[in-house]
């Protein structure tokens, strides 16, 4: 009996001194103790410092032309060729005789501006306008979701290559050498998506008792779609960004490599100089002698798009303890 | 039901046409033309760009090349209307002097079965690399769940998530280094797809996402029917394991699999041109990149809308589909 009371005492202290935690240090804590989700966050908090810190970390200058050295194998590499590789160059040289290391060390700016930027352009058209769809309803969300529909039976891919193309030698093709041109493609098309989570949740959301309560001491529609709806939702839409992410850093490489992608600099002064994309349709040329240039940039797509994958997996799961393993 | 799946067939025609309006717009938006060089990369000079244009109506104002190439318009030259896209007639190439576009898609070159048509290689492709993503996704999917939480499981999660995530052209140089240079276990450059073996890295290339998908999907979906009660009065009344496991779970958990089926198909044959540009294969979607580069506009505008019909017609079939499947499903009328 008195073993029971004594027990009993615990439980009842630990609940009443447990401090109460708000429900993002609630996710947090969750997130943290994922191992897969940590490994991820901390190879993009890598990437991230490299991209910053590129011009630093970088052992050679990327735009340095060498004569005659062209397609150098890496120092631990031999190549199907009798060239002799140089110990200053730790990953070889491109067909212009370039460091690769210290491009693909510049590359990952690309990536990943290329993965945080047009997400939150995305986030922020998608969430307006499936916002909007959503509460408005009527005629109005009839309209958007028909958009909607044709944007997705558009092949996203082929608008890419189309826009990129097309668009190439016009002025906004040549802003930073066609970065713009990039983000402004990327997120027309994707936007989509988000809207229709956004309007989902909206649509059941906007049902709830809280919100009528809110109506009922007379909150606009602004202040409930923003203030008490918005909010609610924040989990999905953490989550569809994060997988929203490594999406945009493959597009990006993909149509590097198709040679549509971004212009490469040769002007010292650009903050972006190359992508790994482009680095990878350089690489093609030369696979038997210096498969490295192919490679690297090949291993650090992989890496920072799986990075994302575990992180978006680890979101989703602390964010929405329900969902966790069901897919 | 029936109603329903009319209005939707309806509804593709609205879709086609923006596809094609926007397709139209931006390619027009374009600098150069088909005929900047001919076919020696020399320049060809302004009186034969003009008589070309005439002879193929681009010298007509925007619109109406639009609707002519849409609807169909009478031919200046012999004054008799031909009919547009809606009539099934993509247009002649600019590039590939006196062929049309499906004629490029869909023909094959003389005594070749349609199988060996751009689209006959495409879709042959893709089916290739779905047959690999069932026969592998499947059974991994299905280790992944019995044994849940060992190490089969904890495999299959990975190459389920790596699948998922890591880009098919990436996972091509991975292969294509490893086996192909290094190993010299394949050809790297092929200049016949008759035999079977140059098929298999493209397809497995081209199937690995889907594969990942796949397994993953069979796996949260055997989880779920793993706890069903059927499963555990099948069990108790002696039933042999492997039948519980084929009969009563494989079965249903495939629901969902099946559905995916048709757009997966779809996404393979549209989604293929990075992969057939790598290994030079000789379908469709290398055949659209040369046709942008080249600014063929009646071949880009064809094959455009080819693909985005797949799409359209595979997520159509899925609400098809689900309704024999699943008796549960009741459509909306």
């Amino acid at each position: 009996m008195a073993v029971q009371t004594v027990q009993n005492n615990k439980v009842a202290e630990l609940d009443i001194f447990r401090p109460s935690r708000s429900l993002g240090a609630e996710a947090w804590s969750r997130l943290i103790r994922n191992k897969a989700a940590v490994t991820g966050l901390i190879i993009i908090t890598i990437f991230t410092f490299i991209a910053i810190f590129a011009s630093v970390i970088a052992p050679e200058n990327p735009l340095q032309i060498n004569a005659g050295k062209r397609f150098l194998p890496p120092p631990f590499f031999k190549g199907s060729t009798n060239i002799k590789s140089e110990s200053q160059f730790l990953l070889g040289t491109d067909s212009l005789g370039r460091d690769v290391l210290s491009r693909v060390i510049y590359g990952a700016r690309i990536s990943m501006v290329v993965g945080f930027i047009p997400t939150f352009i995305i986030l922020m058209m998608g969430t307006f306008i499936g916002m909007i769809a959503g509460y408005v309803g009527g005629r109005l969300d009839n309209i958007l979701m028909r958009l909607t529909d044709v944007i997705y039976a558009f092949p996203d891919l082929l608008f890419f290559i189309i826009v990129m193309v097309a668009l190439r030698e016009s002025f906004i093709g040549r802003l930073m050498n066609g970065l713009i041109l990039l983000f402004a493609a990327l997120a027309i098309v994707n936007w989509v998506g988000v809207a229709r989570l956004i309007r989902g949740q909206v649509l059941s959301l906007k049902e709830k008792e809280f919100v009528e309560a809110a109506r009922c001491i007379g909150a606009t529609d602004f202040r409930i779609m923003f203030r008490h709806i918005l909010p609610n939702s924040l989990g999905p839409l953490i989550v569809s960004a994060a997988f929203s992410i490594p999406g945009l850093i493959i597009t990006e490489a993909i149509l590097g490599y198709l040679g549509v992608g971004l212009r490469p600099s040769t002007n010292p002064a650009d903050i972006f100089i190359t992508s790994w994309g482009v680095l990878m349709l350089d690489g093609q040329s030369a696979i038997n002698a210096q498969p490295f240039l192919l490679l690297s940039p090949a291993i650090c797509v992989a890496l920072v798009v799986l990075a994302f994958t575990f992180l978006g997996d680890g979101l989703r799961d602390a964010l929405d303890p329900r969902m966790r393993g069901t897919q | 039901m029936v109603t329903y799946f009319i209005r939707r067939l309806f509804w593709l025609f609205p879709v086609l046409l923006t596809v094609s309006l926007v397709t139209f717009i931006i390619m027009r938006s374009a600098p150069g033309g088909p005929w900047d060089t001919d076919s020696e990369r020399r320049q060809v000079d302004a009186s034969t760009t003009k008589s070309l244009n005439a002879y193929y109506g681009l010298d007509k104002p925007l619109w109406r090349q639009f609707t002519a190439y849409v609807f169909g318009d009478t031919n200046d030259v012999s004054h008799k209307f031909v009919c547009g896209m809606v009539c099934g007639n993509l247009g002649p190439s600019y590039r590939q002097r006196g062929r049309s576009v499906q004629n490029i898609l869909f023909e094959a070159p003389p005594q070749q079965t349609f199988w060996q048509s751009r689209f006959g290689y495409s879709l042959r492709l893709g089916v290739a690399a779905l047959a690999f993503a069932i026969i592998f996704g499947i059974p991994i999917g299905m280790m992944a769940a019995l044994k849940q939480n060992t190490a089969w499981d904890y495999f299959g999660l990975f190459i389920a998530t790596s699948g998922i995530s890591v880009p098919s052209f990436v996972l091509a140089i991975f292969l294509i280094i490893i086996f192909g240079s290094w190993l010299h276990w394949i050809d790297i450059i092929v200049d016949n797809w008759i035999e079977l073996k140059y098929w298999i890295m493209p397809a497995t290339v081209l199937g690995f996402g889907t594969m990942a998908f796949t397994a993953r999907l069979t796996r949260s979906a055997m989880l779920e029917v793993l706890r069903q009660d059927y499963v555990r009065t099948a069990r108790s009344k002696g039933v042999a394991e492997q039948f519980v496991v084929l009969r009563h779970m494989l079965k249903n958990a495939l629901i969902p699999i099946v559905t995916i089926l048709g757009p997966a198909l779809a996404g393979l044959v549209t989604g293929s041109f990075i992969i057939e540009t790598m290994f030079s294969f000789p379908g469709m979607g290398r055949a659209y990149v040369q046709a942008i580069s080249q600014r063929d506009y009646s071949m880009i505008m064809g094959t455009t809308v080819v693909y985005a019909l797949l799409v359209a017609v595979a997520n159509l079939s899925v609400d098809l589909v689900y309704v024999f499947i699943d008796p549960r499903i009741r459509l909306e009328e």
